[in-house]
């Protein structure tokens, strides 16, 4: 991979969350002895991967399988346990807030639920102005203004309604407004956890028009996080698919959709449901999917996968890149037997 | 014979206090025994509202204003209470999108099944016990025995859904009513719950209704399909028809605007702005302020379903092209950036 490319690049990352709640919850007896245990949710293993400047990245899996801790981890919103996380060539993790600063207005995020990250008590002006302020403290007034006309006009929304308040806007409008709050600080990485997911489909397409259309003119780099793999394989470069917060897969979209390497790839696509299919084929998995509070040993996803064997058992399969660019994690395709 | 059921002019209000909300008007369509028919359409369009009248369980500020609902010949919005309860849960079951809406947190899997078969059938607690024990089996639940003796909360979200379908089917309904069984579940769940339902009904002759917005769900489990806008059905007959060759705007921009049917990277066809609320659907043609096929004749007269080749289609325009809009020409007049002002209705930037 062409390192000088690299806008984002996250080495090892780890992220754990510790939820044994206070002592005496943490205190059991065990074998005669009292013990003290931890629990720790294991949401992002030892993930390494590099985001290209230009492209649209896509993170998809399951419920629960990490994604939205590894975009806010991945952008210094949560430190993360282990690894390193560089972002334009410069070590990001553990930065204090004052140095993370400059970077909170190169980055910016845009969430599931436009309704929640939008302040239900502020105009639409107020939310679009915020970032600015904030950023460019010295910004003068009618500038500011000028940009929230030219941003609202952007992204479809009448600037007349710049006074008006959350709640009196549908759900594919509020999710404009706070695409044009990311856009107003003129970022270079956006990153979106699911923008489009509450959306109705036709209203889930003039958004997806919009990201890639703001894209094109602001040269902007993505990371985009769904569960949503139709709309995945429309706007993105390359994807990782992730399983119980481990990378299995990462390849160029063309690459991924014709030939996933992965078990678990091969499960997940085969079960996306597709227009003038008659009845319901996909790849049946084992089992049910384990917590991340106990992983299991060796490959995470060898108790649901079909061709699990002894070693898949024991050994952690190692991330390896194939002839055509895909990088997969498994020990069949490893030995040649997948 | 009596069909299956027969849902004839069903109109729903509810009486709110700024006055009243039509939230279905007209709907329409007859489902035969052992058929599948899915019924589609955006946040809003009703759906929810039709499967409820249904089973006549939309309450108060609700009240079906117009029209009949015929289950086996029986008009369902007449009956008594203790002759609905009698086919609700019974003849004919629910599955919800939140299995918790079934599901009683504090009993057993076990004590529900049964208990909800002692409520219809004149036999013994071990006679429903085994017939309980057959379903959860038939949902394909590991170790049915052990599952019966726990709680909903001991299971996942996707197995809480086969329990849902297994208490469905534990009184061998002739209809099945689903509303989003698998929006909240991941795809591959929803595949395994889709298989089970698909085959459960065909293996039973089992009606079903399925409600979702999801067109490809659809056309995998369906034969029928009725696709709803703003309160009314806009175009419905076989799915294969409609799916492969939509005949009315509406239709033909919801399955165009579908990611992964063109080419990866270009823009989606979107429809321009938004489905008008309830409060505000416009006169005429619910659909027109974001038709590009709009005529003056769509902005002051409602249409009405109309046989189009083999399907129904309510569109002025359909009706008077020989059934034919062809859509290349929606890719032309449709606006991309159609602005969209705070009311929630489209700017008429495509007007002719
Ligand atoms: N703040 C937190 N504290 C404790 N556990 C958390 C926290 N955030 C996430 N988790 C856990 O970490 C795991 C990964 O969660 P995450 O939200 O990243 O998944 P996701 O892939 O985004 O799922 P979804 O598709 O449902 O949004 C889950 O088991 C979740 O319960
Ligand atoms: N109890 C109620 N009081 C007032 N209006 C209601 C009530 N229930 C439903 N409605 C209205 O009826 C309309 C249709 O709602 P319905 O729930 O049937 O939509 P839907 O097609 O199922 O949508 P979704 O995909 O979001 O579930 C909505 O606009 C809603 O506002
Ligand atoms: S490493 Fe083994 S268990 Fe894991 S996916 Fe490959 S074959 Fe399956
Ligand atoms: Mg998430
Ligand atoms: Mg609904």
């Amino acid at each position: 991979m062409d390192a000088e490319k690299a806008l984002l690049s996250l080495r090892n990352v780890v992220k754990h969350f510790d939820i044994s709640g206070g002592l005496l919850d943490q205190i059991q007896f065990e074998k005669g002895r009292l013990v003290r245990r931890r629990t720790t949710v294991k949401a992002v293993n030892d993930i390494s991967f590099q985001v290209l400047t230009g492209e649209t990245f896509s993170v998809v899996g399951e419920s629960g399988c990490g994604k939205s801790t590894l975009a806010r981890t991945a952008i210094g919103l949560y430190p993360p346990d282990g690894g390193k996380i560089y972002y334009d060539g410069q070590r990001i993790d553990h930065l204090s807030p004052g140095q993370m600063l400059p970077y909170r207005a190169r980055i910016q995020m845009i969430f599931q639920d436009p309704y929640a990250s939008l302040n239900p008590r502020k105009t639409v002006r107020q939310t679009l102005e915020e970032p600015v302020y904030f950023h460019q403290p010295s910004a003068k007034a009618a500038e500011v203004r000028d940009r929230v006309a030219a941003v609202m006009e952007q992204v479809g929304v009448d600037p007349q309604w710049a006074g008006r308040y959350p709640h009196e806007f549908s759900g594919g409008q509020r999710q404009r407004i706070s695409i044009a709050r990311a856009l107003m600080v003129d970022p270079e990485f956006v990153v979106a956890d699911e923008p489009v997911s509450a959306l109705d489909v036709s209203i889930q397409a003039q958004i997806l028009n919009l990201l890639m259309s703001a894209q094109e003119e602001h040269g902007l780099t993505y990371m985009f996080i769904t569960h949503d793999l139709s709309v995945v394989r429309h706007i993105s470069t390359r994807v990782a698919v992730l399983y119980l917060g481990t990378l299995c897969e990462l390849a160029a979209t063309g690459e991924l959709f014709q030939a996933p390497r992965h078990p678990y790839t091969q499960a997940l696509l085969s079960a996306i449901p597709k227009l003038g299919q008659h009845g319901v084929h996909y790849v049946k998995l084992k089992g049910e999917v384990p917590t991340p509070i106990d992983l299991p040993s060796g490959c995470v996803f060898h108790g649901r996968c079909l061709f699990a064997d002894e070693r898949c058992r024991h050994e952690k399969p190692a991330l390896m890149r194939l002839q055509s660019g895909t990088q997969v994690a498994c020990h069949g395709v490893e030995e040649g037997r997948l | 014979m009596h069909h299956l059921l027969e849902v004839q002019d069903l109109e729903v209000k509810f009486a709110l206090r700024f006055g009243e909300l039509t939230a279905i008007n007209g709907v329409g369509f007859t489902l035969e025994r052992g058929e599948r028919m899915g019924l589609v359409g955006e946040s809003g369009a009703g759906k929810s509202v039709t499967g409820f009248a249904i089973i006549n369980l939309i309450s108060k500020p609700g009240y079906i204003s117009r029209g009949r609902v015929l289950f086996e010949g029986r008009a369902l919005n007449q009956l008594s209470h203790e002759a609905m309860r009698d086919i609700r849960g019974n003849r004919i079951s629910m599955i919800f999108q939140d299995p918790m809406m079934t599901l009683n947190p504090v009993l057993t899997v076990g004590t529900q099944m049964v208990e909800t078969l002692l409520a219809h059938r004149r036999i013994s607690r071990q006679a429903a016990a085994k017939i309980a024990l057959d379903k959860l089996r038939m949902v394909q639940i590991p170790s049915p025995e052990k599952r019966l003796t726990q709680y909903p909360h001991e299971f996942s979200g996707g197995m809480r859904q086969r329990i849902v379908i297994a208490i469905a089917l534990v009184t061998d309904p002739a209809l099945i009513i689903a509303d989003e069984p698998t929006t909240a579940l991941d795809v591959t769940i929803q595949a395994e719950i889709m298989e089970l339902l698909l085959e459960l009904c065909q293996a039973q002759k089992t009606g079903l209704v399925l409600i979702t917005h999801d067109l490809a769900v659809v056309s995998q489990v369906t034969e029928k399909l009725a696709v709803m806008y703003a309160g009314s059905i806009v175009e419905k007959g076989a799915t294969d028809v409609i799916v492969n060759d939509p005949a009315h705007p509406y239709t033909q921009g919801l399955i165009r605007a579908l990611p992964g049917i063109i080419t990866p990277g270009s823009r989606l066809h979107q429809i321009p702005g938004v489905m008008p609320s309830l409060t505000s659907i416009p006169p005429g043609c619910p659909f027109h302020p974001r038709c590009p096929f709009c005529a003056a004749v769509c902005r002051t007269t409602p249409p009405h379903l109309a046989p189009v080749d083999s399907r129904q289609v309510a569109c002025h325009m359909v009706a008077t092209q020989n059934g034919r809009l062809e859509p290349t020409g929606i890719v032309e007049t449709w606006q991309p950036d159609t602005r969209m002002t705070a009311t929630g209705k489209a700017v008429e930037t495509h007007g002719r």
